[in-house]
């Protein structure tokens, strides 16, 4: 990754042992338990996710009027719901949709925030200036509002919210991306590479870009935790995934009113949510220490 | 100081005029006819059409749409809401005072919680009580604010039956949400008061205070803590973002009438003028906040200079 740019060749040549970052933050992140506890976590829930179809014990649509509000048995793990369908088949389905807005939505802010970032940090001036303003605007608006802000102009949907919550997240990408570049550009490699004539393009994203990767995909982990909460809030709220269709969110929403008499609706759901979080956060916390030992909290 | 002040002030002007823009663009990016979007499956007449959409101001040219829009909200009227007909203005204060009672007891919640946590773990450093500590935060940061509600809900209002789970009014209905909403907060800064302390203990100062003989409590409290809050502090602002954001959820689940769940309910009842409104004034209250904490971090640390 960052290893072509930041090590010169001749101290590799000198017989160092060659051992890439790459491969040294690697085993870093495996001496770090967090990280291998969240990692194996998530692994087990991803799969547990992909494998949906086959894992789960019902359809997680299909009411069955016979089975209300079923306590957990060994028929049904977690319980039904009030439309008698199984919450554990609509834990492993929603979670799909609850992940991917989760991964959707960083993916949406990361890009845009990255080259926005890039573009602020690299041309400076006006450029920086627009979008340091842009980004100073985005953060006017506190927590989820904006994502609700967005969601009541687009309207809610699948995509909506991803957009939605993807749009939130961009102001700390700008950040990060624009720090780290200011504190690059007037680094003597990169001076090098464009006295030496390489285009703007060559240098914004084979010398600079790899630089950023380390604290970009911290902030994307962490930021994943982020997205999965935002989203699933705002379809508790009734802002994003419309039921029947099985989300994290809207199962805890649709099991609030039941809380006193069927408590089972909302617990898994939730604690589906939260173990998802954990893992991630885990994760991020190991990458963290694994990919930028300064940042270690 | 003073410089310092008007000059964040003069700063905050294109700040609120892009809210304005944005909140005004809000009504009019909505894909389709808002009125129609209003009225939902009521079939309006077409005289009633026409009044919304002359209240909404949608009959008029844009830039002269959003003048009107921008100079009104800068005298303080927000429009009037379409269901029930009254000034947005008027809606929001009616319940401003319960989201800022929940924001303020849920940041006082967090930041007893976190910084009394995060001291213990710091001077128990590498033991079980530290594990436990830090265990406790990465929950607490995974932990949704609607998910801890719920729980709370299920174990203190239906289990044991000691707090009301919903409503406003007394402490007992301020206690669930308030902790619930600063469950995050309080992890968030156990786990920057337990690395500030770390740093700050082995300091020289800090080794020298204890060298001389003071007391551990005034060693702890006066030299390290004081200075191990500075970025805790700093996270005030952050944190007082995050608490308004989750105020909309929490006010939500627990029944309790707040600007967070106004905006939500006008989401919901598609009632345009309510939502603009609603946003705006989180958003510019929001800013000013902001700058007010700011401002503040003077006060608490002399180091900082403003020029």
């Amino acid at each position: 990754m960052a290893e072509s740019v930041t090590r010169p060749r001749a101290i590799a040549a000198r017989g160092r042992p060659r051992r890439s970052l790459t491969l040294e933050a690697g085993r870093r992140l495996l001496r770090s338990r967090s990280a291998v506890v969240g990692g194996a976590l998530l692994l087990a829930i991803g799969l547990s996710i992909l494998l949906a179809p086959i894992l789960s014990p019902y359809d997680p649509i299909k009411t069955n009027q016979r089975d209300p509000l079923q306590p957990p048995n060994a028929a049904h793990l977690m319980g039904t719901d009030r439309f008698g369908r199984d919450i554990l088949s609509r834990v492993l389905w929603g979670g799909r949709i609850s992940l991917a807005v989760g991964v959707v939505s960083v993916g949406i802010a990361a890009c845009s925030g990255v080259v926005l970032g890039l573009a602020a940090g690299y041309y400076g001036r006006r450029v920086d200036a627009v979008i340091m303003r842009l980004t100073d605007l985005l953060l006017a608006f506190p927590g989820i509002l904006l994502a609700l802000a967005i969601i009541a102009t687009l309207g809610s949907s699948l995509p909506n919210l991803m957009i939605a919550v993807g749009i939130a997240a961009i102001p700390e990408y700008i950040r990060i991306t624009r720090g780290t570049v200011l504190s690059l550009v007037e680094q003597e490699y990169v001076l090098a590479a464009r006295v030496v004539g390489c285009r703007d393009d060559a240098v914004i994203f084979k010398h600079i870009l790899p630089n950023v990767t380390a604290p970009l995909i911290v902030l994307a982990t962490l930021g994943t935790a982020g997205a999965i909460i935002t989203g699933s809030a705002l379809s508790f709220l009734g802002l994003g995934i419309r039921p029947p269709a099985p989300e994290w969110g809207n199962m805890l929403a649709e099991g609030r009113g039941f809380l006193q008499y069927a408590w089972w609706v909302a617990f898994f759901p939730g604690l589906a949510i939260m173990l998802a979080v954990l893992a991630i956060n885990l994760l991020g916390d190991g990458l963290r220490d694994a990919l930028d030992p300064r940042l270690r909290l | 100081m003073l410089r310092y002040i008007v000059q964040r002030a003069v700063q905050l002007v294109p700040i609120l005029i892009g809210i304005s823009v944005v909140t005004f663009l809000m009504l009019h990016l909505i894909p389709g006819d808002p009125v129609l979007l209003f009225a939902g499956d009521k079939p309006l007449t077409e005289e009633r059409a026409a009044e919304i959409r002359h209240q909404l101001g949608l009959d008029r040219p844009i830039w002269i749409q959003y003048w009107d829009y921008a100079s009104h909200a800068a005298r303080g009227d927000l429009g009037r809401g379409l269901r029930s007909q009254r000034p947005v203005l008027d809606s929001i204060l009616e319940v401003l005072p319960g989201t800022v009672q929940l924001t303020l007891s849920a940041l006082a919640c967090a930041t007893a919680i976190g910084v009394s946590l995060g001291v213990v773990a710091a001077l128990a450093h590498g033991t079980w009580v530290d594990t436990a500590a830090m265990a406790f935060a990465i929950l607490g940061v995974s932990m949704p604010v609607f998910y801890s509600s719920l729980l709370m809900i299920l174990l203190f209002s239906f289990t044991l039956g000691w707090l009301p789970a919903t409503g406003q009014g007394g402490v007992e209905r301020l206690v669930m949400p308030a902790a619930a909403l600063g469950l995050i907060s309080a992890a968030v800064q156990a786990r920057l008061v337990r690395s500030g302390m770390l740093g700050v203990l082995r300091q020289d100062y800090v080794v020298t205070a204890r060298a001389k003989g003071l007391a551990p409590r005034i060693v702890i409290l006066r030299h390290a803590l004081k200075n191990a809050l500075i970025p805790t502090i700093t996270m005030v602002g952050l944190q007082l973002g995050a608490l308004l954001g989750g105020a909309v959820v929490t006010e939500t689940i627990f029944s309790r009438p707040g600007v967070g769940r106004l905006a939500v309910d006008a989401i919901l009842g598609r009632d345009f003028p309510l939502v603009q409104g609603t946003v705006l004034f989180a958003a510019v209250a929001y800013v000013i906040v902001n700058l007010l904490v700011d401002v503040s971090y003077a006060a608490v640390d002399p180091r900082i200079r403003y020029g």
